[in-house]
């Protein structure tokens, strides 16, 4: 069935995708023979698709109350009693519509209230009134409560909007009435905003990101996620909140052990939110992962920011000098091993993101997922963004988040199709040793802290071009906040 | 650190071909109460090493655990219970994990166990 799923206007590049996931994990797809597991979309006449009106089908309502109550992003999914592009045209479709479908809810007992909304502009108390006014002729027999109705029914313009938030004008004006089904709870963020948060990292995620993640991960209760760059644990928060027991890796020990102090650190954030504790925190290095050989397919999701040396870079196993090869091989002498503190090396984009593939590969699950951020630099304009690939992967979902003039950063979700073997493993190891002869060479390739960083007019040969490639990406607000 | 980590680790220096299970080296370790999953339980049955759970606990002093396991006792509440207790509840606080190849001590402190290598062993 066909449900109007109304968007905050934010993230766009995120709002679908989010609620393809939850249609997954809510079941839509289950009777799905031909292994489909994407939803069918329609936009309103003439509507552009950034536009927060989307028309989605679903296989009950059921399943749409889950999601839109699970969701960040989806504002409401309602049933739709009818559509038009005036108040008359509106009256004539709601009247149109099958009355075994409204009936049941404008009976006698039932409390309801009509709630009214616009996308575009903000309408008065007085004129809001005079619109609720006009739906006189719906024969609703129960009672309004504002408070706490059993049905809330909207009434959604979509004027004059193009004129104030950048999206292209439409060209036709727009009025929705329908029931709601489920809307997000949006209260979840400011109870985890990281203002309040007790121990913060320099590149904490936000919680609104983190429960996106989560949500793309499918994170639920008696699953296990993994997050290999854990910090202070911010991600596995979203998850931890949504039931799943969770676990973290990190190579900073400071971080992962000590945090502030003994009530400021990755488990007290835990115990701040009243969440299940970690199963596992541990230091190690995502190049050289401790897991005894023959474990795999234990997480069914892994979910994670890789540093990739814009805000903070990454590390390694194995000294700097040593690796470019100024000194050679040393021993640590036997009377300083204990407390002796490993000396590490920078650890490229193009290494980190190997090594990732291939733990998930390894480690996750048949149709776990793999939820993580990739940079982009946006300089190269119109030309497609070259994502990495594995050949136990499919990419089911790409969400751009715009950080600056220079770069944005892809939320890739990927799902596990193809069974880990000896050959990809083979391969894998082969690229490991690659990475670590050519050290250097990969550290250069992968520098974007130079790209996001170096005064402008070292990237282009004059200003005016540098313009007009930043030109071809679309400059909404939305795509900014 | 839980038994289930450790259930998971190994001792992952260069050459090192028989790094697992790592020896337990118990200073302290404290018992906290987790909530029960049978279903997460199940999922991770599959994926234990039991003789290394086995041991892993009897060094933590719980010698509650059968020497053999096998899926048809999952249907057991009581194994299940016994099986929670020394996968989730029994914790590392400090220590080490010894390699039982090359003796490499890996530190526990405040339960967080330390597994990066020296430049000499990667």
């Amino acid at each position: 069935m066909w449900y109007l799923c109304v968007f905050f206007h934010r993230l766009l590049d995120y709002r679908r995708a989010e609620v393809e996931a939850l249609a997954d994990l809510f079941g839509a797809f289950q009777e799905e023979e031909d292994g489909n597991h994407s939803l069918e979309w329609k936009l309103p006449e003439h509507h552009h698709p950034d536009c927060p009106f989307h028309f989605v089908n679903l296989p009950s309502e059921q399943i749409a109350s889950n999601i839109a109550k699970r969701s960040i992003l989806v504002k409401g999914i309602y049933e739709l009693w009818g559509e038009g592009s005036s108040y008359e045209e509106l009256e004539e479709a709601i009247k149109n519509y099958p009355d075994d479908q409204k009936v049941p809810y404008l009976t006698s007992e039932s409390t309801f209230r009509i709630i009214v909304d616009s996308f575009g502009k903000a309408l008065s108390f007085q004129e809001q009134n005079e619109r609720i006014q006009k739906f006189a002729y719906i024969p609703f027999k129960g009672r309004v409560n504002l408070k706490n109705p059993d049905h809330k029914f909207w009434v959604m313009e979509t004027d004059d909007y193009g004129s104030s938030n950048g999206l292209p004008p439409v060209v036709e004006k727009r009025i929705f009435f329908g029931r709601e089904i489920g809307a997000a709870d949006r209260k979840l963020l400011p109870t985890y905003q990281l203002k309040s948060r007790k121990y913060l990292g320099p590149t904490a995620m936000d919680a609104e990101m983190a429960f996106l993640m989560a949500n793309q991960a499918l994170a639920a209760p008696g699953k296990l996620v993994y997050d290999p760059f854990v910090g202070t644990g911010s991600i596995l928060i979203a998850a931890a909140h949504f039931g799943a027991m969770t676990m973290g890796a990190d190579i900073d020990i400071r971080v992962v052990r000590d945090g502030r102090g003994p009530d400021c650190n990755v488990w007290s954030n835990f115990k701040q939110y009243g969440l299940q504790m970690p199963i596992s925190l541990l230091r190690a290095d995502n190049n050289l992962p401790p897991w005894r050989s023959g474990l795999k397919e234990v997480f069914d999701a892994i979910i994670c920011d890789p540093p990739y040396g814009v805000r903070a870079g990454g590390r390694k196993s194995g000294g700097r000098k040593l690796l470019k090869g100024v000194i050679g091989p040393y021993t640590v002498p036997d009377d300083k091993r204990i407390d002796h503190i490993p000396s590490t090396a920078p650890y490229s984009l193009a290494e980190c993101v190997h090594d990732l593939l291939d733990l998930a590969a390894q480690m996750l699950i048949m149709g776990g997922r793999l939820v993580f951020f990739y940079p982009v630099l946006r300089e190269d304009g119109s030309t497609e963004p070259y994502f990495p690939e594995h050949p136990c992967f499919t990419l089911v979902a790409v969400s751009e988040q715009i950080l600056s003039f220079r770069y944005s950063r892809y939320l890739l979700t990927m799902v596990k199709t193809g069974l880990y073997t000896k050959e990809i493993a083979e391969k894998a190891k082969k690229m490991h040793l690659d990475f670590k002869e050519n050290h250097l060479k990969w550290l250069e390739e992968g520098n974007l802290h130079s790209a996001v960083f170096s005064p402008a007019d070292c990237q282009t040969d004059g200003p005016g071009e540098f313009k007009s490639n930043n030109d071809l990406k679309p400059k909404y607000r939305g795509k900014y906040v | 650190m839980r038994l289930l980590t450790h259930n998971m680790l190994s001792c992952n220096i260069k050459g090192v071909t028989n790094g697992f299970p790592l020896r337990l080296e118990v200073e302290k370790f404290v018992e906290k109460e987790v909530e029960f999953n049978s279903d997460f339980l199940k999922n991770m049955f599959v994926k234990i090493e039991w003789k290394a759970l086995v041991n892993a606990a009897r060094s933590m002093g719980y010698e509650e655990l059968p020497e053999e396991a096998d899926s048809s006792m999952l249907d057991s509440d009581e194994f299940l219970k016994k099986f929670h207790h020394a996968l989730l509840e029994l914790h590392l606080e400090e220590g080490a994990l010894i390699c039982p190849e090359t003796g490499r001590r890996f530190p526990v402190n405040k339960g967080i166990p330390n597994m990066l290598l020296h430049e000499d062993e990667v």
